[in-house]
C-alpha cells in the first residue's frame, strides 16, 4: 500500500449512558477511544462481552453518536448530524453484516439485496442489475428468487454480504458474521471476507472468537471501554 | 423510496398475511357496504316518492280533515268538520279550481263465495281514472249516472281480484259482499307494480265504489280527503287561498283542515327521508370507526412484530419519512382494500334489494365511501407509523 487513506477515524471518543438528571447512574461504555482504519485494511475488534464492543460497533456503523470526541468518515466529521442525515450517510458509506443475517423474511434474495438501493432512490432496472451482479459475485447467481427460508445459513449470510456490498460502501462492518453458522459455512464466509479484502474492500469485523480475529491483519482489543491493544498502532 | 415502490412493498405486506388482512378489513368492509346500501335505499325511496307524487299531477291541492303536522306525531284520524256539500261548493268557487272530489275509505272484509279478503273500500268520483295512473284490465270504471244514483257497483283492485276469483276467474258481472252489502263488480284494475308492498296507498288491495254508494254502504258521511284540481301548477297556491277563505267563512279554523300542496309536501318528505338516510348511514358509519380501530390495532402489532425489520431498514438507510410512509401506506392499503370490497358488496346487495324495492347506488356515495376509507387508513395508520419511524435502529436491531 503506497498511500494511507483513512476511512474511519475516532478521536477521543467516549460514550456515556444514563441520565444523571433523572437520578440514574452514568455508565461510561467507551472512554477516550482513538484509532484510524485506512482504506483496504482488515481489522478485527475483539473483547469480552460488556467491554464496550457493541457500543463501538454502533459508533463505527453511524447508528449512534458519541458523547464526546469526534468521528470522521472519509475525512468528514459526523458531528451533530440528525437521524435522517445519519441514515443517508449509512446508506452511502457503510455495509452491514449481522450475526442474525437480518434478511427480510418471505422476500427474495434479489429484493433483499436491492433494499439499500431503494432508499438511495435508484431506478428499478439499475437496482436489479447491480443486485444481480452482487449476488453472482457471492456465488448465488442461481438463487436470485429464493427466499431466506429456502436458503442455508451460509447462503443467507452471503445474501446479507451482497446486500452490504451493493452500495459499494467505504466500509464493510460485520458483527459476529459466523456466530450463527456451522463450522464449514463459517469457514466459507471467512474465505469470502478474505477474498473481498484482497479486492480492496475495507473490512471491520467484530467478534469474540480469537480464531476469527486471527485471520484479520490487525486486531483492536477492547476492555472496559478502552482500547487495550491495537496491533496496527505504530 | 418512490411511490411505485411504496405501493409494491405495502401490497406485499398485505398479501403476506392474507387472513389477518382480511379480518382486519372486515370492519371497513361492513361499514362501507352498509353505508352504500342504506344510501341507495334512501335514494331509491326518494325517487319512488317523487315519482308517485308526480303521477298525482302537479296541479292538485289536497285537503285533509284536522291538523296534520310533520313535527307533531302521526296524523289523527279525525272526522271532518266539512262534508260533501262543502266539496261541491269548493268546486263552485271557480277559477282556477276546475274540479273538487271528496273521497272516503275504510278497511273492510270482502267476500265472494267461500273466499274472503281484508281490503279497503274507497269511495271516489267517476272521473278518478282520468287523473291517476289507474288502468282497467277487465270491464269498465263506474259511470257518472251510477254515482248519481248511488248504485252498488264496484271496481276491484288486482290483488282483490286474485284473492277472491283466482288468477283466471271471471269477476265482472259477479256480486261480492262488502261489509254485509251485495255489490256488483263492473271492472278489474290492472296490477300496479313497483310499490312498497302493503302500503296504505296500494291500489291493488282497493275496491273502488262511487263515493255516494260507499257512503251509503259504510255510513261515512264526511270525506276523508278532498282533491282539488286547478288549471295549472302555478294556480295551486291561488286555489289554496280560495279554499282557506271558504273554510274560514264556514267558521272552520286551521285545526279543522290541512291543505297540502304536493310539491311542498314532496320537498318536506324528501328532506325528511334525507335526514333518516343520513342518520342511518351515520350509525352504519360507526362500523367504519370500529374498522379503523381494528386497522390501528393490527398496525401496532405489525410494528412490534417487525421491529427488527424496521431496525434493518434504518441501518441500510431508511429515513424517518421512509418508514413513516411505509406503514402509513400499509394502513391505507388495508382500509382502501376494505373500502373497495365494501363498495362491491354494498352495490351487490343494493342490486339484490332492487328486485324487491327501488334502490339506487349513487356515484356520490361510492366516491364518498372511498374517500372515507382512505381517511380511515390515514387516521388509523398515523400513530403506528410514527411509532415505527421513531424506533432507534440500535434498539430495533437488538430486539428479539
Amino acid at each position: 500500500m503506497i498511500k494511507k487513506v483513512p476511512v474511519i477515524e475516532f478521536v477521543g471518543v467516549s460514550k456515556e449512558y444514563g441520565n444523571p438528571n433523572e437520578g440514574g447512574a452514568v455508565v461510561e461504555a467507551l472512554s477516550d477511544v482513538s484509532f484510524v482504519v485506512n482504506k483496504g485494511e482488515f481489522v478485527a475488534i475483539t473483547g469480552p462481552s460488556g467491554s464496550g464492543k457493541s457500543t463501538l460497533l454502533h459508533m463505527i456503523g453511524l447508528l449512534d453518536r458519541p458523547s464526546n470526541g469526534k468521528i470522521y468518515i472519509d475525512g468528514n466529521e459526523v458531528g451533530d448530524l440528525n437521524g435522517d442525515a445519519l441514515a443517508n450517510l449509512r446508506n452511502q458509506k457503510i455495509g452491514f453484516v449481522f450475526q442474525q443475517f437480518n434478511l427480510l423474511a418471505k422476500t427474495s434474495a434479489m429484493r433483499n439485496v436491492e433494499l439499500p438501493l431503494i432508499y438511495r432512490g435508484m431506478g428499478r432496472r439499475e437496482r436489479w442489475e447491480r443486485s444481480k451482479t452482487e449476488l453472482e459475485a457471492v456465488g448465488l447467481g442461481d438463487r436470485l428468487s429464493n427466499k431466506p427460508s429456502q436458503l442455508s445459513g451460509g447462503q443467507q449470510q452471503r445474501v446479507a454480504i451482497a446486500r452490504a456490498l451493493v452500495t459499494s460502501p467505504s466500509l464493510l462492518l460485520a458483527d459476529e458474521p459466523t456466530g450463527n453458522l456451522d463450522t464449514k459455512s463459517g469457514i466459507e464466509i471467512m474465505k469470502l471476507f478474505e477474498d473481498l479484502h484482497e479486492n480492496g474492500v475495507t473490512l471491520i469485523l467484530v467478534t469474540h472468537n480469537p480464531e476469527i480475529a486471527d485471520q484479520a491483519d490487525r486486531q483492536i482489543v477492547i476492555k472496559d471501554g478502552k482500547i487495550v491493544r491495537d496491533t496496527g498502532k505504530k | 423510496m418512490d411511490f411505485a415502490e411504496l405501493i409494491r412493498s405495502s401490497t406485499r405486506a398485505v398479501r403476506t398475511n392474507k387472513t389477518r388482512s382480511f379480518l382486519t378489513t372486515l370492519g371497513v368492509i361492513i361499514g362501507v357496504a352498509s353505508v352504500i346500501l342504506l344510501v341507495s335505499i334512501g335514494a331509491g325511496l326518494q325517487s319512488y316518492v317523487t315519482r308517485e307524487f308526480e303521477s298525482l299531477g302537479s296541479n292538485v291541492l289536497l285537503i285533509s280533515p284536522g291538523r296534520i303536522s310533520f313535527s307533531g306525531g302521526p296524523p289523527q284520524n279525525v272526522e271532518a268538520k266539512f262534508d260533501f256539500d262543502d266539496v261541491r261548493n269548493i268546486e263552485k268557487l271557480g277559477e282556477p279550481i276546475i274540479r273538487a272530489s271528496g273521497m272516503i275509505s275504510r278497511g273492510v272484509t270482502l267476500k265472494y263465495k267461500s273466499k274472503s279478503y281484508y281490503g279497503t273500500v274507497a269511495g271516489v268520483d267517476y272521473d278518478y281514472p282520468q287523473y291517476g295512473n289507474t288502468e282497467i284490465e277487465a270491464g269498465r270504471f263506474f259511470s257518472k249516472s251510477e254515482q248519481e244514483r248511488s248504485k252498488m257497483v264496484v271496481v276491484i283492485g288486482h290483488k282483490v281480484y286474485t284473492e277472491l276469483f283466482g288468477e283466471k276467474g271471471v269477476a265482472v258481472g259477479k256480486d261480492i259482499d262488502i261489509a254485509g252489502g251485495k255489490v256488483a263488480v263492473v271492472g278489474v284494475l290492472k296490477e300496479k307494480g313497483g310499490g312498497f308492498g302493503g302500503g296504505g296507498g296500494d291500489e291493488n288491495s282497493y275496491v273502488m265504489m262511487p263515493v255516494t254508494s260507499a257512503s251509503k254502504l259504510t255510513g261515512i258521511k264526511k270525506p276523508a280527503a278532498v282533491t282539488v284540481r286547478t288549471r295549472t301548477a302555478e294556480d295551486v297556491p291561488i286555489a289554496a287561498r280560495k279554499v282557506k277563505e271558504y273554510f274560514y267563512r264556514r267558521n272552520l279554523t286551521d285545526d279543522d283542515f290541512t291543505l297540502m300542496e304536493p310539491k311542498e309536501l314532496l320537498n318536506t318528505i324528501n328532506s325528511f327521508l334525507g335526514v333518516i338516510t343520513g342518520a342511518l348511514s351515520g350509525i352504519a358509519a360507526i362500523s367504519l370507526v370500529v374498522g379503523g380501530i381494528g386497522i390501528a390495532n393490527i398496525m401496532f402489532v405489525s410494528v412490534t412484530e417487525r421491529t427488527r425489520e424496521i431496525g434493518l431498514r434504518k441501518a441500510v438507510g431508511a429515513t424517518y419519512r421512509d418508514i413513516l410512509l411505509q406503514f402509513l401506506a400499509e394502513a391505507i392499503m388495508l382500509s382502501v382494500l376494505g373500502g373497495s370490497v365494501g363498495i362491491l358488496i354494498g352495490t351487490g346487495l343494493s342490486l339484490l334489494m332492487g328486485t324487491f324495492i327501488e334502490t339506487s347506488v349513487t356515484g356520490g356515495s361510492v366516491i364518498l365511501s372511498f374517500g372515507i376509507s382512505c381517511l380511515v387508513g390515514v387516521i388509523s395508520g398515523i400513530a403506528p407509523a410514527i411509532r415505527a419511524a421513531k424506533l432507534d435502529p440500535i434498539v430495533a436491531l437488538r430486539w428479539e
